[in-house]
């Protein structure tokens, strides 16, 4: 096996999403209801 | 059952069905490996974070339309939806991908545990820095390959799955990606140790 140079996840062991992104997606989610009418889907965000 | 040991067919079921912290344990579990690709491709951290937004919206309308089929794959449908969406905006914006090794989001700027003594930190630096130009001046299939699975500890398969091409394929890019960073370090008599 060849040899390889870098540490494994070396250079993106901190890279993460900020937490207000996934903290909007959570939100996003639970707020989110989509009804489906026939082949209609009706989406609505609570508030 | 705690959620870190149901498997991710289990908790997007669990999340059609309406339980809330699936979602959250799913993205608990892949969102480095998410955001490590699409940073990888924008290499903007404000701009990953819209990116990887997006991903997730599509990703909740489309189980909440509960039109997504679990096939066991997941992770390879969120990378794909990310990957598309880096497309469309490199598409939209008319520019084409670069990797850039400086800059206030430089990899460099995440390499905080290297040992406490400045010498030797100061070596893998410059040793990562000498690397990712070397990687830069890859044929993009290749250096494609090589940061999915180097720098984002991707399986040969995800990698496959990802950018449509076979495993062999993938495992011969690799191949020529090592052999080819090779040649480039003995013809140039570069030295990657510390």
């Amino acid at each position: 096996m060849a040899k390889l140079y870098s540490k494994k996840k070396l250079a993106t062991s901190k890279m993460l999403p900020k937490k207000e992104t996934i903290s909007f997606i959570l939100n996003y989610s639970k707020a989110l209801r989509i009804t489906k009418v026939g082949s209609l889907s009706f989406e609505s965000i609570a508030n | 059952m705690a959620t870190s040991v149901l498997s991710d067919a289990i908790l997007v079921k669990n999340y059609v069905s309406g339980d809330e912290g699936a979602l959250a344990a799913l993205i608990e579990r892949h969102q480095a490996k998410i955001y490590n690709f699409i940073y990888s491709k924008i290499q903007d951290r404000d701009l990953s974070d819209d990116i990887f937004q997006d991903t997730f919206i599509k990703v909740i309308k489309t189980l909440k339309t509960k039109s997504y089929n679990e096939e066991g794959k997941f992770l390879p449908w969120v990378m794909r939806i990310a990957h598309n969406l880096v497309v469309d905006y490199f598409r939209k914006t008319k520019k084409m991908p670069m990797q850039r090794d400086s800059g206030e989001y430089s990899v460099f700027s995440f390499l905080f545990e290297s040992s406490p003594n400045i010498e030797s930190q100061m070596i893998t630096e410059q040793v990562e820095l000498d690397l990712t130009r070397l990687i830069d001046e890859l044929p993009d299939d290749q250096k494609e390959v090589l940061m999915m699975r180097i720098y984002q500890d991707m399986s040969f398969k995800e990698i496959s799955d990802l950018t449509g091409v076979s495993i062999n394929t993938a495992l011969g890019r690799m191949r020529y990606a090592l052999m080819n960073l090779r040649k480039v370090i003995e013809k140039n008599q570069i030295i990657l140790t510390n």
